[in-house]
């Protein structure tokens, strides 16, 4: 049996990725501090807690956007803080879904999702302008390739941003905070985007704090505060019973600002 | 006797005649600028400290030295201590280095004007450094720096009269021969004016409008 893969209950997981006491500072603030966890193939990773919290880092420091101070990241088998030039070819395996989309602003939807392909992969033209295509098509943008992304709404932008992290295959897909600069109204197509990619076994990572999606879809969440893990678990686990305080003050605020979980996100409820 | 229209037309014809020399002073300055500034913008905004340190002196040097001194030191310094210089290449040298100093500024604010998420997101598709630079970064900084740039094409335009001094027969100098052969120390110069008010006021016009353009696209809308 390999590194990265360990037997529970009969069924062989395989690690995807594998964080351990990963910490990060700016200068003399300590951002991350000492985080871990491992991530299986094909499913879903909630992250969630208050704002300055080092979820946003944390995920960064994941695909060596940030170089970490400490600890490392495993791709698989692969020690990221020592494969050296090679880190742009691993980071092309990470795709990275922003809160502000991050659109190429002087490109095309297609040119958009077509350039990672094309300039990473070395992928001919034609073929990557297939898989854009495909990507596009999964996303419900591809009537649209022919657009700037000024011409798109909040939602469309993120989906096209998921297009575009999807046309380089990725092993893992990040997502930092994908809804939280979304007009209400818009929230729910991108969810349901990240909902399918969840249930065709994309292995993601998701800084969100959406609590209907995470319970639809999320096999472990992972609660921070001030950089460090406070507490993890199960979806069950954490909207039956949390056991940290800080934990519990902080759904319970959540619940105040978006209303109960299960109000929201209908679609949730409907799979 | 002439008619002042006979006076002002044989003074255009011959003074015009320096306009090729002035467009190509400003071409070659401008480029020698543009090939120094944008590199030195580049390092600035993405050479770490030493870089920007560098960078920083480098500007403040170039943009606090008159162009005329620049000129007087390539032309004189070089003439005299190591070779025949001609007075062409002096100028050009000297123009494009103090142009180089306010393109690497127009550039760096430029390149800021593009959101570090532009550069997150190229990265974490595996790009490196230098492909997000070329590929994402640059073509949109260089969009946002076209207003100033034209500014900076208008301002290099005029200071090539300073070539005059190093005797460049460019239009100042072709309008000061006008003046030495007829005696008229002002209507060369107001064709000479005119002749630099044509060329200058549409560029400064279309940064204007470029300038407006920017707002709207650094504004995303």
């Amino acid at each position: 049996m390999g590194a990265g893969e360990e037997a529970i209950g009969g069924r062989r997981l395989t690690k995807v990725v594998i964080i351990r006491d990963l910490w990060k500072s700016y200068g003399k603030v300590e951002v991350v501090k000492g985080v871990s966890f491992d991530v299986d193939e094909g499913t879903t990773t909630v992250i969630f807690g208050p704002s300055g919290a080092g979820k946003s880092t944390l995920l960064r420091c994941i695909n060596m956007l940030y170089h970490p101070d400490r600890g490392t990241v495993f791709l698989r088998d692969i020690d990221l803080m020592k494969v050296g030039d090679k880190i742009n070819y691993y980071r092309s395996k990470f795709g990275m879904v922003f809160q502000h989309f991050n659109l190429f602003n002087h490109m095309t939807v297609l040119d958009n999702v077509m350039i990672g392909p094309k300039v990473v992969k070395k992928i001919p033209r034609d073929e990557a302008k297939r898989i854009a295509l495909e990507s596009l098509e999964k996303v419900r943008m591809k009537d649209w390739c022919s657009r700037y992304p000024s011409q798109l709404s909040g939602g469309q932008k993120q989906r096209v941003g998921i297009a575009r992290a999807l046309a380089m295959d990725p092993e893992v897909i990040l997502f930092d905070e994908p809804t939280s600069a979304l007009d209400p109204e818009l929230i729910g197509e991108v969810l349901q985007t990240m909902l399918d990619l969840a249930k065709e076994k994309k292995t993601m990572i998701c800084v969100t704090h959406e609590m209907g999606f995470a319970r639809a879809v999320a096999s472990e969440m992972i609660f921070m505060d001030e950089g460090a893990v406070v507490e993890r678990g199960s979806p069950e686990h954490f909207f039956t019973n949390p056991v940290n305080e800080r934990t519990k003050r902080f759904l319970s605020r959540l619940t105040e600002l978006y209303g109960h979980h299960e109000s929201r996100n209908r679609f949730v409820d409907e799979k | 006797m002439s008619s002042l229209f006979d006076v002002l037309l044989s003074q255009f014809t011959f003074i015009i005649e320096g306009l090729p020399v002035t467009l190509s002073l400003t071409a070659y300055g401008l480029g020698l600028g543009f090939l120094i500034g944008l590199p030195l913008a580049i390092l600035r905004v993405y050479g770490g400290r030493r870089g920007r340190l560098f960078v920083a002196a480098y500007e403040r040097a170039m943009r606090s030295v008159p162009p005329l001194v620049l000129i007087f030191l390539f032309y004189f310094g070089i003439q005299t201590t190591v070779f025949e210089i001609p007075g062409f290449l002096a100028v050009m040298l000297a123009l494009g280095l103090c142009s180089s100093g306010y393109q690497s500024q127009i550039f760096r604010g430029a390149l800021e004007s593009v959101g570090s998420g532009q550069m997150d997101a190229a990265r974490s598709l595996g790009m490196s450094r230098l492909q997000a630079i070329r590929l994402v970064i640059a073509p949109q900084a260089l969009r946002f720096a076209l207003p100033s740039w034209a500014n900076e094409l208008a301002t290099m335009i005029k200071d090539t009269s300073l070539a005059f001094v190093v005797g460049v027969a460019e239009l100042m100098r072709r309008a000061d021969y006008v003046r030495a052969a007829t005696f008229d120390p002002v209507i060369p110069f107001l064709v000479v004016a005119g002749i630099y008010f044509v060329i200058v006021f549409p560029i400064t016009r279309i940064a204007g409008t470029w300038g407006r353009e920017k707002k709207r696209l650094v504004a995303g809308v």
